[in-house]
């Protein structure tokens, strides 16, 4: 498995692009973070609470009914959907709220999109008796209230981030400021792969337990691996902890689905790895949506878990290596998903999972029975009932 | 240039102020009046503020004044044009600029170019020593500064490495957090840390983040050799232009700059 190199670099993707007030901080976490890795206590107690309180393994399941119609191949269900509080962002705050606890900090600070990660965080804190402060954009509290109410009936404190674009981007930003205030005593809890060295790292190695439950449950069933697996890439984190149980099969197919919005030729899209270029954001060096002067774009996307300019240090590296390849689908796509999936397998997915689900039937297209289609269901729909 | 700023300021017996301003807040034609103004009233360096849309060590009189510079289309070309307008008639001046628009511009040659307005050096709060070793060397090739960043998180053998690798001067973090002046910071501790990077260096030791009034000047005391002023600043002209803005500017900084005499001129 690879680690990216001493300076927190994925090839020519990642570093620490932060002030030198946070840099402390960052050493301190990444000195704690390999202490724990290599402590066969804390994966111990990490595996615990994933099996008794966030209910893993979670299992695969093969669809029936969706792309039939247009193909023979097997297409598998990775079900994130059935985590504790919906969605694979769990598997990563639960890892992170047990190193802060190691650590000894005493509050947890998260940002979110969807607000899948600010639940996620929430419970973990309840869970911990940890404090939990969340900061979400305006316009995501609006379009997602209903975990806004869940992180409040959890005793987090919701700040609502009215600056910029007023999504996912500022909320970032404003975690990043409150977290240069409170180093001493707070964690900040990242909510995908993306962030300053070692956070990409961090946030891949707790969502991997995706990827190798997967492998060994395909293996299991179906006595061969997946020809291709999929993920929707917001930041990456479920897309990465998926593809990394699966990195060193070299045949298996990495596809990452991107949120193409209203058409990437135009700019009303979140599609940073395929439309984007180079620069750095939010601590690392990666792809970005930007204009010519380096400011990063508005973007846009239905779902608001991808609704987000930047992308994981190591998707760049994936994508300019060949490891994985990187397509879009558009929020109609993603809404037609969304609705024939439901009807189809009785499963209302996440708008984000739609993506995949999405670009699942296109591919389905062109494998048969010989191949196995994996996709990583990231989470359950219910947040987005009334939206499409 | 810089160095030189800072041993006049030293010979008299006075801490260097260096006065922040966001350029193309809220368009460059107030920002040349408030450099000019700033010049006049002694002012030894000037950070110019290069406008970014993700500005995470600043707080939020500073964004926002950066929102509005990008509202008049201020970018990096436009700040380098106006260094360049200005250079004959002001101190030297440091462009504080996120990293994103340096690396989307070049950073050789951005270089180049910030060398050819006149521009004495840069400040990029996003890229602290671990990351510095590129542009460091691009911009001394051109002859320009690079001053890097200490907080008061960072450890005492970091900062000697800190204090070795900046040129210019040493920036040194007042607290905590991001720019603005929301709090004032703690001056005992802050007092022990400049002491403490004395021992480590000769280079000129300039405070900032969250200074706004001649009393937070007066509490550096003989510590520090310059005091940065930003977000007191910006908010002394908001929603102010041109002559109106340079007016309230020169009323703004007058006792600043009297409080950074150590003895009464
Ligand atoms: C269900 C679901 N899937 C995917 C994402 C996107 O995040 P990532 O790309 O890090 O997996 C989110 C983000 O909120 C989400 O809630």
């Amino acid at each position: 498995m690879s680690a990216p190199d001493t300076r927190g670099y994925f090839g020519d993707f990642g570093g620490r692009y932060v002030p030198e007030v946070l840099i402390a901080a960052l050493d301190e976490l990444e000195r704690a973070m390999m202490a724990a890795f290599a402590d066969p206590a804390f994966w111990a107690e990490y595996h615990e609470v994933l099996r008794d309180f966030v209910g893993r393994p979670s299992p695969i399941y093969r669809c029936e009914r969706y792309a039939a119609d247009v193909s023979s191949v097997p297409l598998v269900m990775k079900r994130e959907d059935t985590n504790h509080t919906g969605a694979h962002k769990i598997n990563n705050t639960v890892g992170q709220a047990l190193l802060a606890r190691r650590m000894g900090k005493r509050r947890l600070l998260a940002e979110t999109g969807a607000g899948q990660h600010g639940v996620a965080t929430a419970t973990v804190g309840a869970k911990l008796g940890l404090p939990v402060d969340v900061y979400m954009g305006v316009r995501d509290i609006e379009r997602q209230a209903l975990n806004v109410d869940v992180m409040r009936l959890l005793g987090a404190q919701v700040h609502a981030v009215a600056s910029g674009t007023q999504t996912l981007k500022d909320a970032t930003n404003e975690a990043f400021r409150v977290w240069a205030q409170r180093v001493e005593d707070t964690f900040y809890v990242i909510g995908s792969v993306v962030g300053a060295h070692p956070y990409p790292f961090m946030v891949r190695e707790f969502q991997k337990v995706i990827g190798i439950e997967a492998r060994r449950q395909t293996l299991e069933r179906y006595g061969r691996l997946p020809s291709d697996v999929i993920a929707c890439v917001g930041g990456g984190s479920n897309a990465m902890g998926i593809f990394s149980g699966f990195v060193d099969d070299r045949d298996v197919k990495f596809w990452g689905v991107e949120a193409g919005g209203k058409g990437v030729d135009g700019d009303e899209h979140a599609a940073s790895l395929r439309a984007g270029s180079i620069g750095v954001l939010h601590g690392s060096r990666s792809y970005l949506l930007q204009s010519a002067e380096g400011q990063v774009r508005e973007t846009h996307s239905i779902s608001a878990g991808l609704d987000y300019p930047g992308v994981g240090p190591e998707h760049a590296f994936f994508k300019e290596s060949g490891r994985a390849t990187y397509v879009d689908i558009t929020d109609a796509q993603a809404v037609e998903a969304f609705h024939a999936f439901a009807r189809c397998e009785g499963i209302l997915p996440a708008l984000e999972s739609a993506h995949a689900i999405g670009f699942a039937r296109e591919l389905a297209a062109q494998r048969g029975a010989d191949d196995l289609i994996l996709v990583n269901l990231s989470g359950r729909g219910d947040k987005d009932i009334g939206r499409c | 240039m810089l160095e030189d700023a800072f041993e006049r300021a030293r010979g008299e017996k006075r801490m260097a102020f260096i006065p922040y301003v966001m350029a193309g807040d809220p368009d460059l034609e107030t920002t040349e009046a408030i450099l000019l103004a700033l010049s006049d009233a002694g002012a030894d360096v000037i950070e110019l503020g290069v406008p970014y849309s993700d500005p995470l060590a600043d707080g939020p009189t500073i964004a926002a004044a950066g929102q509005r510079a990008l509202r008049s289309a201020t970018h990096l070309r436009e700040v380098l044009a106006l260094a360049s307008r200005c250079r004959e008639r002001c101190p030297p001046i440091v462009l504080f600029t996120y990293y994103n628009p340096v690396y989307q511009f070049g950073v050789e040659r951005f270089a180049r170019e910030a060398a050819a307005a006149g521009v004495a050096g840069a400040i990029v709060p996003d890229v602290a020593l671990d990351e510095s070793a590129e542009l460091r060397a691009a911009l001394q090739a051109q002859g320009l500064t690079m001053p890097l960043l200490v907080a008061p998180s960072t450890p005492h053998p970091r900062a000697a490495r800190i204090v070795d690798a900046a040129t210019g001067f040493v920036y040194v973090v007042s607290r905590l957090g991001v720019t603005g002046t929301g709090n004032a910071p703690d001056f005992a501790p802050l007092r022990r840390q400049l002491a403490s990077l004395r021992e480590l260096t000769d280079k000129p030791l300039a405070v900032g983040f969250g200074l706004s009034s001649p009393q937070d000047v007066r509490n550096l005391g003989m510590l520090a050799d310059g005091v940065v002023v930003g977000s007191a600043l910006i908010d002394a002209y908001a929603g102010a232009r041109a002559q109106e803005a340079a007016t309230r500017v020169r009323q703004f900084v007058a006792p600043l700059i009297a409080a950074c005499f150590l003895v009464s001129p």
